[in-house]
């Protein structure tokens, strides 16, 4: 169990700079989530924590220790891969023993160690089986029990559940948080989709480009998003944004576009007191957009033409025209609507993002 | 705060190990006894053989500097100019028959149909078999006097009198040429069964569909997609087909006087038969030049078809 | 796919397949039949009468009995037998280590060492065979074995390589990552998990290197001169002609039996010796 620093790592692949500044500090027993779109660095970085890739520059800590210059077996970490990367021609017992043999522990102890494990994971008849003969949610728990067995201080999970099905995802999910709380070992895990960042995080790493976009835990990225890229990453479906202008009329602030025209509730009035008679990104996520009803003021409804009705059972997706910019709402399922149909909708003014058009920072 | 404990880092692993952790280290351990090999029994070789061939020595005579006299002598050695001839026309011939004939076996055993694990099998039997023992079984059947194809043919009303086959200078050619495509076409016949198994069905399929005749589907969908294995075939066969040896030593030595000889052969009637080292070597390398150019054209024209 | 009638199938598939099939195969048969007739009707002239070449009532087991006691094929047997697997063995040696190092790790002269080993494949033994011959005799390696079981490596160990990074080139890189992760070096990484992985691969260079070594015969011609070092096509070829006369009976014999042990090893190992040969062809 150990903390893990990393300080000032950039990595550069030829003239191609894949991790920029990167630093972090993972505290002991921390489940961090590196999330990001394809390319963002987010892998990259993981493997130079396991010492797979060379640092460019900076250093990581594992622990009290540099280990820059360590190879993989000296850091005292396990991986889960992708693709589980179970060595085909051994037994499961044996995968599951490979690395304890490797540090020549005796028989015994290693027998111990993967029974074990297995009782954990739930794989116990499974151990004289061959990876081939084994489903894919078999296979990550034989590669999870590898890394389990090992007892390391640290954990590093490469997109683990990617390579399995929508259902056998979801189970799986559930069982790596209950794994963790059981276990309590620092993880990093690296991922591209947002689910699994928001429900496995204690705290989330968001990655654009090799920068980090944001650090924080989940729900702080999710109502306090620093950037128009981790607001429209986090969140499904992904939040509304469009263009508005910000008017003054005596003393209040308006947002007005071709479409709508809503008051800046007295909160956020302060910080938009600069941007007056320029334009903004209003960001509006589907869940805070409802049908309007009568007791709604006017300064939080517009107008907006069904496109699309994607009838969800828990709720509905209507894809809608705003004057000329189209929005996803996320409404209540017992709404009957149609296509064509005008709606008059509401969203909650405290629930407003707004966002610098060039710089895309959060204001 | 962070602690540099790098003695505690270094004493971990100990210093061999972490040698060989740098893969450029374990790359250099893993090359060298190919290398040493291949050094010391291609590389050094060869530059011996330049170097006799600028020589004139022969067995138990260690020779002097003379240039290019040996190369002069062979470019004004009517033999020599025989030679190149003969492995040129024996090359191209047999080259394109391996190519049509192995292609066309190819496409017959592209289809499925009972034993043909077995049919395959066997008929890789000719590349197996050592050469110069089924070589040896070939001599036998051309023999003039015994042949079994005189026989054949005889009895066959084609012919009424016996056909020299390693006797006469033509003949002689088409004999070693007939033995070395019979070699080589299952060769290129299961390459090409490999490559054109690559190709999916679908292709012809919907080639047929669209109203293409069979030999237009081979034409344009089939062929073009076989063209990087086929060159590949190509390019090892016309190496190993230039510098053949064994076919000729056995059915014919060379003759009848030198019809038949090719560059190995005369080398090694020069080098080893006569004791003329020097002009051997040189025979030898002369192949290089055209060797080379012919891999060098036909890598490009490889590299070509692969971009396309 | 042949459409139509029965008859098209004939012509176009059987007949041409059973044709390509009795012309690959007859000169087997007639090394077969040749090594069991007497000599009586071996040395009939062609156009003999009452003379069918192709059986025969009377065979014999003269020519086999004379090439086992009058001539010493069963040491050229061991002989060729012992230089195939030792020079098999050295070349997968080495060509499993040279093809990991290309495939898997990066340095600097990777490209160039891999162009530099194909480049070699591509020089033929007929071109050596003088200066080397030379070379064995300073090293006093002549008339050994071992002149040989060092020299075939050159042309076997290219094509290992070759065939040995194709299919290392297979192997997910996850798989030695994870092996390094868990506590492995390098070395052991390759070693435990890699090459068992690619045994496929390394039968498949194995036999097909095993092949290539009975069939090599100019090295073994020019570097072997004494009967009992001699290999099984030298000695076939020296020692079963005396000046002009050609012992057909037992040369037939010879090349029967000396075939006999490749087409045996072979015959286990179709499918790898099939997938070696492509596999060189594809890569």
């Amino acid at each position: 169990m150990a903390q893990v620093v990393l300080k000032q790592i950039n990595k550069f692949y030829d003239s191609v700079h894949a991790v920029k500044d990167v630093n972090l500090t993972i505290h002991d027993k921390e489940f961090m989530v590196f999330v990001g779109p394809s390319g963002c660095g987010k892998t990259t970085t993981l493997r130079m924590v396991a010492g797979l890739e060379a640092t460019s520059s900076g250093n990581i800590l594992i622990g009290e220790q540099i280990v820059n210059d360590l190879p993989p077996m000296d850091r005292d970490i396990a991986m889960v891969f992708q693709n589980y990367a179970l060595y085909p021609h051994m037994s499961v017992f044996d995968n599951m023993a490979f690395g304890l043999k490797m540090r020549k522990f005796d028989k015994a102890e290693i027998r111990q160690r993967v029974k074990q494990a297995a009782d954990i994971l739930g794989i116990e008849q499974l151990l004289d089986r061959k990876p081939r003969q084994l489903s894919g949610g078999q296979r990550q728990r034989v590669a999870l029990g590898r890394a389990i067995v090992r007892n390391p201080q640290v954990f590093l999970f490469d997109e683990p559940l990617s390579n399995l099905d929508a259902k056998l995802r979801v189970q799986m999910r559930v069982e790596l948080k209950k794994l963790h709380d059981r276990l309590g070992t620092t993880a990093i895990y690296v991922t591209h989709d947002q689910v699994e960042a928001m429900t496995l995080g204690d705290r989330v790493v968001v990655m654009r480009d090799g920068w980090v976009q944001q650090v924080g835990e989940p729900l702080e990225l999710y109502n306090s998003p620093a950037n128009k890229f981790v607001a429209g990453f986090i969140g499904s479906p992904a939040m509304n944004f469009c263009n508005v202008t910000v008017q003054d009329e005596a003393g209040e602030l308006w947002l007005q576009n071709s479409g709508m025209r809503l008051r800046v509730p007295d909160g956020s009035a302060a910080r938009l007191r600069s941007h007056v008679g320029r334009e903004v990104t209003l960001g509006m996520r589907p869940e805070d957009l409802r049908v309007a009803n009568s007791a709604d003021p006017a300064g939080c409804c517009f107008d907006a033409v069904v496109e699309v009705v994607e009838q969800l059972g828990s709720e509905i997706l209507l894809d809608v025209s705003v004057g000329n910019a189209t929005m996803v709402a996320a409404v209540d399922p017992s709404l009957r609507t149609k296509v064509d149909e005008k709606l008059r909708l509401a969203v909650n003014p405290d629930r407003l993002h707004f966002f610098d058009v060039e710089t895309e920072a959060a204001i | 705060m962070a602690i540099l404990t790098a003695d505690t880092v270094a004493a971990k692993t100990p210093p061999r190990r972490r040698l060989l952790e740098d893969e450029r280290w374990l790359a250099l351990v893993l090359l060298l006894p190919t290398a040493i090999l291949l050094g010391l029994f291609i590389a050094y070789p060869f530059f011996r053989g330049i170097i006799l061939a600028v020589t004139n020595a022969r067995v138990g005579v260690p020779g002097q500097f003379v240039g290019l006299e040996n190369f002069q002598r062979l470019a004004g050695d009517p033999i020599f100019h025989r030679v190149v001839w003969n492995t040129v026309w024996y090359t191209a011939v047999t080259t394109v028959f391996k190519l049509g004939l192995g292609l066309w076996l190819a496409l017959l055993l592209n289809r499925s149909f009972k034993g043909k694990a077995y049919v395959r099998a066997f008929i890789l039997l000719p590349f197996i078999i050592p050469t110069v023992l089924s070589t040896f079984a070939w001599k036998w059947m051309f023999d003039p006097t015994f042949s079994v194809l005189n026989w054949l043919m005889y009895h066959l009303s084609i012919i009424d009198r016996r056909i020299n086959w390693l006797g006469d200078g033509d003949l002689a050619m088409i004999s070693i040429i007939i033995v070395n495509i019979w070699r080589g076409v299952p060769f290129f016949a299961i390459s090409l069964l490999a490559g054109l198994q690559t190709i999916s069905p679908d292709l012809n399929e919907a080639a047929a569909i669209d109203g293409a005749k069979p030999l237009q589907r081979f034409w344009y969908i089939t062929w073009p997609l076989l063209l990087p294995v086929t060159m590949v075939v190509v390019l090892f066969s016309v190496i190993q087909t230039f510098a053949d040896f064994q076919i000729v030593y056995v059915m014919t030595g060379g003759g009848p006087a030198n019809a038949t000889h090719l560059f190995a052969t005369y080398a090694y009637q020069l080098g080893v038969g006569t004791g003329l080292l020097s002009q051997g070597a040189a025979v030898s390398l002369a192949m290089f030049p055209i060797l080379f150019l012919i891999v060098v054209v036909q890598l490009l024209y490889i590299r070509r078809v692969e971009i396309r | 796919m042949i459409e139509g009638a029965v008859w098209r199938r004939w012509v176009y598939f059987r007949l041409p397949l059973l044709l390509f099939i009795l012309v690959l195969l007859f000169p087997f048969y007639w090394m077969l039949i040749t090594s069991f007739r007497p000599d009586g009707e071996l040395y009939r002239p062609w156009n003999a009468v009452n003379y069918n070449p192709f059986w025969t009532w009377k065979p014999t087991l003269a020519h086999v009995r004379y090439l086992l006691q009058e001539t010493m094929f069963l040491k050229w047997l061991w002989n060729t037998m012992f230089i195939a697997i030792v020079s098999t063995v050295i070349s997968l040696i080495c060509g499993v280590f040279a093809g990991y190092a290309l495939a898997r790790l990066n340095f600097r002269f990777a490209g160039f060492l891999g162009t530099g080993i194909f480049i070699t494949y591509l020089v033929p033994q007929t071109l050596l065979f003088i200066p080397l011959s030379e070379i064995i005799r300073n090293y006093r390696l002549g008339d050994t074995p071992w002149s040989l079981i060092l020299t075939y490596p050159t042309f076997l160990i290219p094509f290992c390589t070759w065939l040995m990074m194709g299919y290392f080139k297979a192997i997910p890189k996850e798989l030695e990552e994870c092996a390094r992760i868990d506590g492995a070096s390098r070395w052991q990484a390759m070693l435990y998990i890699v090459v068992p992985v690619a045994v496929p691969g390394i039968l498949s260079a194995g036999i097909f290197a095993f092949t290539l070594s009975w069939n090599e015969f100019i090295y073994a011609l020019v570097f072997l001169s004494s009967p009992e070092q001699k290999t099984v096509p030298v000695g076939v070829v020296s020692e079963l002609i005396r000046g002009d006369v050609f012992f057909w009976g037992p040369l037939m014999a010879g090349a029967l039996l000396g075939s006999i042990p490749v087409a045996l090893v072979y015959s286990f190992f179709v499918e790898h010796y099939v997938s070696g040969l492509t596999g060189s062809v594809k890569g």
